[in-house]
Parts: C-alpha cells; sequence; structure tokens
C-alpha cells in the first residue's frame, strides 16, 4: 500500500502506519511528535547550498516490513557480490527498498548474546532496548529533516554487541533502493569494552525512481569499546540524499567513521562524534567525488567534552563536471576538556573549472590545555608531483588517475570487505572517467 | 639493441626569461660515467630537469638527441620512454600510490597493453633489487616517499632506477643529505647496473660520491657552460685546490649563473 507522502502525511497517516506494525503506543507517540516537529521546524540552512527546493517529501511511504526470509540465491546478483566471500557464517541484513528481504547472524555471535536484525523486528524482540536507544543520539528537534526521518522511519538495523565481546568478522547491511523512499534508521549500541565493525552500502539501481533517502544512524559507544563504522553511499542522479550520523562516545571509547560518499544526486552528510567520557576517541575519514550538476554538503563535526580527548577528521573531495560541494570540518572542545587532541584537514582536487569546492575547518575551542590543528586546501592537482610521475614514464592521464586514486585510498583501504572494497573501486573508477 | 648514446649540442636554457645554460655540449654513450662537478648555482640541477622536460625551463636553442631521437620534442613520460631517467634532489610525495603499483605502472607504460608485466616476477624482482639497497620489504606497500627519510627517497630513486633499467640515468646530486653508510648503499646499486647498456650522469658537488661511483669522465660547469673536462684526476684535483684555479684561469670571479645564489 504506497502512499504519496506529501499530500496525506498527517496524523492519521502515521497512527496508520505504526497501528499496521503493531508498534508499541511509545513508538507511535514519538512518531507523532516528531511530525508535529516536522510540521513546526523550518527547513535547515545548509552553508552555501539553498536545499528548499530540493525534494524532501515526495516519495511514497510503505510501512516496510520484517525479514521474509529468502533463500540468498534468490538475490539479485549485485547484491551478492558485496558480500564478505571470506566467511559462509556471516553476519548480514538485506534491504530491498523498505523490506528486509533476508538475515543471517553468525551462530558463535548469536551465542555470544550478539542482536543483529532490522529495526521492526527488534521493536518487537526488544522494545525495551529500542526505547532505551531510539532517537536517543541524534534527537528528532535537531532539524526538519531529522524530524520527518523520525515520524515516517520504515525500516533500518539494530545492532547490539553485549559487555567484553569482540567480533572478530565485519557485520554487514545492505540496502537497495528501486522504487520509493527509503527511511532506514541503524542503531549501534556497543557495551562496555566490546568492539565491532560494522560496514553498510546504500544504493540504487540505474532504473531507480527513488527519490528520498532519509537515513539516521545512531551508535552507542560505551567505556572501553571500539566501533568502526563502515559506509558507502551510491545512489543515482535523481535520489535526493539526507543522513545524519551521531555516536556518542563514553570513556576510554573509540569510534571509527569511513565514509564513501559516491552519489550521483544532490546530497547532505552530516556526521557528529560526541566525546563524553575522558579519552575517548573519534577517527572521521571521508571521500567524496562530485560530478555533472550535483551539489552538496558534507560535515563532519567532534564535540570533545571529556578530558585527554582525542579526535582527527580527514575529508577528501575529488570535484569534476559543474559539481558543487562544501567540506566543514567542525571541531569543538568544551572548557574543561583538558588535554584534548583535535586535528582535521579538508582537501579538495579540483579537476574541472565548472566545479567548485570549498572546504571549511571550523574551530571552536574553549579550553587552553589543548592541542588543535587544521589543514584545509582546495586546488588542481600538484604540478610536480605529474612531473614526477611522468618522469618514470607514466602518461600524463595515468598519472593523474594514480594521484587521485591515491588521494582516495585513506578510506578505499579501510573499506572492511574485500567485495566491497573492489565495488567501491569500480565505482570510483566510474565516476573519474565520466 | 644499439649502444645508448646521449648528444647535448650547444644547448641553451631559459627560466622566466633568466638565460641559466648558455651553450652546453656533452657526449654520454652506454658504458660510460659522466660527473659534473661544480660549485651551487651554476645551472648543473637546470641541465638535469631540462633533460627531463621540466616544465619550468624554457629551451632557447640547440639539440638534444638519445640515438638520433629528438628528445626536445618529446613530452617528459616519453623521454622516459625513450630511456631517460633522472634520480631526482627533491621526489615528490604521492600518498596513497603505494611504491609497488608506482613502479609497476612505469614499467607497464613501457610494455603496453596486452603485455603487462606479471605480478610474481614482479614482486620477485623488486624484492631482489630492495635487498641490494638494504630497504624493508615493507617499502612496497609504503606510499611512495610519504615519511620516507632523505637518506631513504634516495635509496627508492636508484630503486626505481634499477627496476626501470634506463639507457642513460641522471643523479641529481644523489649525495645530498646522505651518511657514509647510504652512500655506499646507493653506489653499490649504481655500481650493479654499470655495463654497455647504460650510461650514467652524476650531479654532486663533492668529490666524496666520486670515490665509490668511478667516473670516466669529469666536467667543471661554471656560468652555465662546462668549462673543463678531463679524467678521474680532475676531480682529485678538486678535492685537493678547490675552483678558484679554474676560476683564476677563465679570468672570472663570479661563477654563478642567472640570479645571483
Amino acid at each position: 500500500m504506497a502512499q504519496e507522502l506529501k499530500e496525506n502525511l498527517s496524523r492519521d497517516l502515521i497512527t496508520q502506519l505504526s497501528n499496521k506494525k503493531n508498534e508499541p503506543e511509545w513508538m507511535l507517540n514519538l512518531r507523532l511528535k516528531a511530525y508535529d516537529l516536522y510540521q513546526e521546524l523550518p527547513i535547515p540552512k545548509v552553508d552555501k547550498i539553498k536545499i528548499d527546493k530540493w525534494n524532501m517529501d515526495q516519495f511514497s511511504l510503505i510501512p516496510g516490513s520484517a525479514a521474509q526470509e529468502k533463500d540468498l540465491n534468490e538475490l539479485p546478483e549485485e547484491i551478492r557480490t558485496f558480500m564478505d566471500k571470506n566467511t559462509e557464517d556471516r553476519s548480514v541484513l538485506i534491504h530491498k527498498n523498505s523490506e528486509a528481504v533476508f538475515k543471517q547472524l553468525a551462530k558463535e555471535l548469536n551465542a555470544q548474546g550478539v542482536i543483529f536484525m532490522d529495526l521492526g523486528q527488534a521493536l518487537k524482540e526488544y522494545p525495551e532496548l529500542i526505547e532505551k536507544y531510539f532517537a536517543k543520539s541524534v534527537a528528532m528537534d535537531e532539524n526538519k529533516i531529522v524530524a520527518l526521518h523520525t515520524a515516517t522511519w520504515n525500516s533500518g538495523a539494530f545492532l547490539y554487541v553485549p559487555k567484553n565481546v569482540e567480533v572478530e568478522f565485519p557485520i554487514q547491511s545492505i540496502y537497495l533502493a528501486e522504487e520509493e523512499g527509503l527511511l532506514p534508521h541503524i542503531i549501534i549500541v556497543a557495551e562496555e569494552n566490546s568492539s565491532v565493525t560494522y560496514v553498510d552500502h546504500h544504493f540504487s539501481n540505474e532504473q531507480s525512481e527513488t527519490v528520498v533517502n532519509n537515513s539516521v544512524v545512531e551508535v552507542f559507544v560505551k567505556a572501553g569499546a571500539k566501533v568502526r563504522f563502515a559506509t558507502i553511499h551510491n545512489f543515482s542522479e535523481h535520489v535526493y540524499d539526507y543522513t545524519f550520523r551521531k555516536a556518542l562516545v563514553e570513556r576510554d571509547g573509540t569510534v571509527e567513521w569511513v565514509i564513501g560518499e559516491m552519489n550521483d544526486g544532490n546530497t547532505v552528510s552530516n556526521n557528529t562524534s560526541i566525546l563524553k567520557g575522558s579519552a575517548a576517541s573519534a577517527f572521521v575519514k571521508s571521500i567524496f567525488i562530485g560530478t555533472g550538476k550535483q551539489k552538496t554538503s558534507f560535515t563532519a563535526q567532534v564535540v570533545h567534552e571529556g578530558t585527554h580527548t582525542v579526535s582527527d577528521i580527514l575529508s577528501h573531495g575529488v570535484m569534476l563536471d559543474d559539481s558543487t560541494a562544501i567540506f566543514n570540518g567542525i571541531t569543538k572542545i568544551v572548557k574543561n576538556a583538558v588535554k584534548s587532541d583535535a586535528t582535521q584537514a579538508e582537501k579538495v582536487l579540483m579537476l574541472s573549472e565548472g566545479a567548485r569546492g570549498d572546504a571549511n575547518p571550523i574551530l571552536l575551542i574553549d579550553e587552553y590545555d589543548v592541542i588543535a590543528g587544521h589543514a584545509a586546501s582546495a586546488g588542481p592537482i600538484n604540478k610536480e608531483d605529474i612531473y614526477y610521475l611522468m618522469s618514470r614514464g607514466i602518461s600524463k592521464k595515468e598519472a593523474e588517475r594514480l594521484i587521485t586514486h591515491g588521494f582516495l585510498a585513506p578510506v578505499v583501504s579501510r573499506i572492511p570487505i574485500e567485495g566491497l572494497q573492489d565495488q567501491l573501486e569500480n565505482v570510483i573508477e566510474r565516476k573519474l572517467r565520466k | 639493441m644499439s649502444q645508448p648514446n646521449l648528444l647535448i649540442d650547444n644547448l641553451r636554457v631559459s627560466v622566466e626569461g633568466t638565460e641559466i645554460l648558455k651553450g652546453l655540449s656533452l657526449n654520454i654513450k652506454g658504458g660510460e660515467v659522466h660527473a659534473i662537478m661544480g660549485p651551487n648555482g651554476t645551472g648543473k640541477s637546470t641541465l638535469a630537469s631540462s633533460l627531463m622536460g621540466h616544465p619550468k625551463y624554457t629551451i632557447d636553442s640547440g639539440a638534444v638527441t638519445l640515438n638520433g631521437e629528438n628528445l626536445l620534442e618529446m613530452a617528459t613520460d616519453e623521454r622516459a620512454r625513450s630511456g631517460l631517467f633522472l634520480a631526482m634532489q627533491y621526489p615528490s610525495e604521492i600518498s596513497g600510490v603505494t611504491n609497488s603499483d608506482f613502479l609497476r605502472s612505469a614499467i607497464n607504460a613501457r610494455r603496453g597493453e596486452g603485455k603487462e608485466v606479471s605480478l610474481i616476477k614482479f614482486i620477485r624482482e623488486m624484492e631482489q633489487k630492495m635487498n641490494v639497497l638494504d630497504m624493508d620489504e615493507s617499502f612496497s606497500q609504503r606510499y611512495v616517499n610519504e615519511g620516507f627519510s632523505g637518506g631513504e627517497k634516495k635509496r627508492n630513486e636508484i630503486l626505481q632506477m634499477m627496476m626501470i633499467k634506463p639507457k642513460i640515468a641522471i643523479l641529481d646530486e644523489i649525495d645530498s643529505g646522505l651518511d657514509i653508510d647510504a652512500l655506499k648503499i646507493v653506489a653499490k646499486g649504481v655500481n650493479e647496473m654499470k655495463g654497455p647498456e647504460m650510461g650514467v650522469l652524476v650531479i654532486t658537488h663533492y668529490q666524496r660520491l666520486l670515490d665509490y661511483i668511478k667516473p670516466d669522465f669529469v666536467h667543471v660547469m661554471m656560468q652555465g657552460k662546462i668549462v673543463r673536462s678531463g679524467g678521474p684526476e680532475l676531480a682529485e684535483k678538486l678535492e685537493a685546490q678547490g675552483y678558484d684555479w679554474i676560476k683564476e684561469e677563465l679570468g672570472i670571479e663570479d661563477e654563478t649563473v642567472g640570479t645571483k645564489a
């Protein structure tokens, strides 16, 4: 039952959506509250890009359904190529549109108490856990887009890693968009001294009619825990992608974000880490390739609240054609977060006259006893570097290709699944050849 | 394959309107080691860079041929594929590109599509050459020159030379910033390559390097020209007496060229 959202979105429709899925009352109330906020809040201001005319709410909304176990071999080949080939006992959750079509959790992890399933099912099986974490890091009143998401979310994942459990193999999730609005909500909880790598891939087919992806990622890193979150977004030209991610990191915890923004369409991507406890750390690595007339706003933010907290933001963008992108790196160190150490670097390679790329390092520091550094640059490939490679017999074109791939390597090399790494390489190759 | 033959005839080169090389001629053949010596600012590195085709330098007149082919008409990469190699004084750092991928691209650029070097063969050869240069295995997977010490960069230049096997290798101040042990290792790499297949041009301030890479011909450069040529004994005389006697013989006070050093 597809619903054209804009005309019909109302308290009634949201109530129907929630009831259809037999959600607990608190979730319905939360959705309704978010709906009210969506009505009230203004469209967020994005630095130097006007997003008022972007499609935010024109899509058909399908409630989404829990995993209908399908045979892996029935899944499209394009999905299977991304999966971890090193093990049969993999942990993977696959969504096609808002429907979870396949899920598997490694037996060993199941025995250790790891939970990994689509969020709709988790809401049924672990309502108290979901209530504890849902919308607790990315608050619904952050902006209109997040409020809309919270009111209408229709798919997603829940990953829970109990205390002291170290997950060896990456946990994977795949989102294929074919025909409708996608509103996945992803929650990751890593309890004390646990460690886990989660990797997901959001993509659309060439013929996809999907117009909006509005996703939220919430990561909770407890004391001493380690989470590596790797993601690739690869939507086609006519998909608007809005993604808000936030990690709350407690004492001695570490979050590492590895982000490949490979969309062909307009994108708002916002990534925040709050270092709440002392000696917590956040490492953010992201790459982006702008093509066509694409417009993108990319923000990576770290807030140092605890003492001795450490962060590093690396953001590399390659701008082609007539694309526009703003890269904001925001490091905030609050008063009393002494001995914090923060670095950030935004670098933009301009490979076309018509492209525009802005790198904005922003340091907001209210404490003296810290170390903070930043670097930002935007410009063409260094001519001396090209000359150096050419002096070894490499053609100019190949030299530029090598240097550009090298520029994107910090993220590619950190994608934990080989098949997905190859896929990212292919996307990069395709975009650079355009 | 014919013996390599680099012919530089009356070469004049300028940088941003200032003439730096003022009619330089030199002939280097396979099997020969030539050394160009001279104080700072006399045009030595300009010679190296303009032979390789650095875009900063303008060739005003003269000719340069390698085995009869006109190098000056070629882009830098074509010059390299014709057999010219330059070990640079300040090599670039290429982030994200491993030494191994870089070298494989360089070798494959010479072999053409469909004839790429086999990975196993390549790795084996690279390991063997790295062994000669006393380079740790990890260097093959490290990004090109990134975070390398001065000495490691120089060794990496020689590694590239050994893998690429040029007809003419120019070593531009390969000894600068090297301690005596590193110098010996670099020289060992060069000496291993010596033979009729390759001619070498060593550019240096110091006689010291020539104790380990024995030159057949020594040239002194001043004011953008070769002002004296001789055998190894010329280098020894320079080591013992410095450059002043040449300046006196030439009746010049300032040996530099272009902007004052």
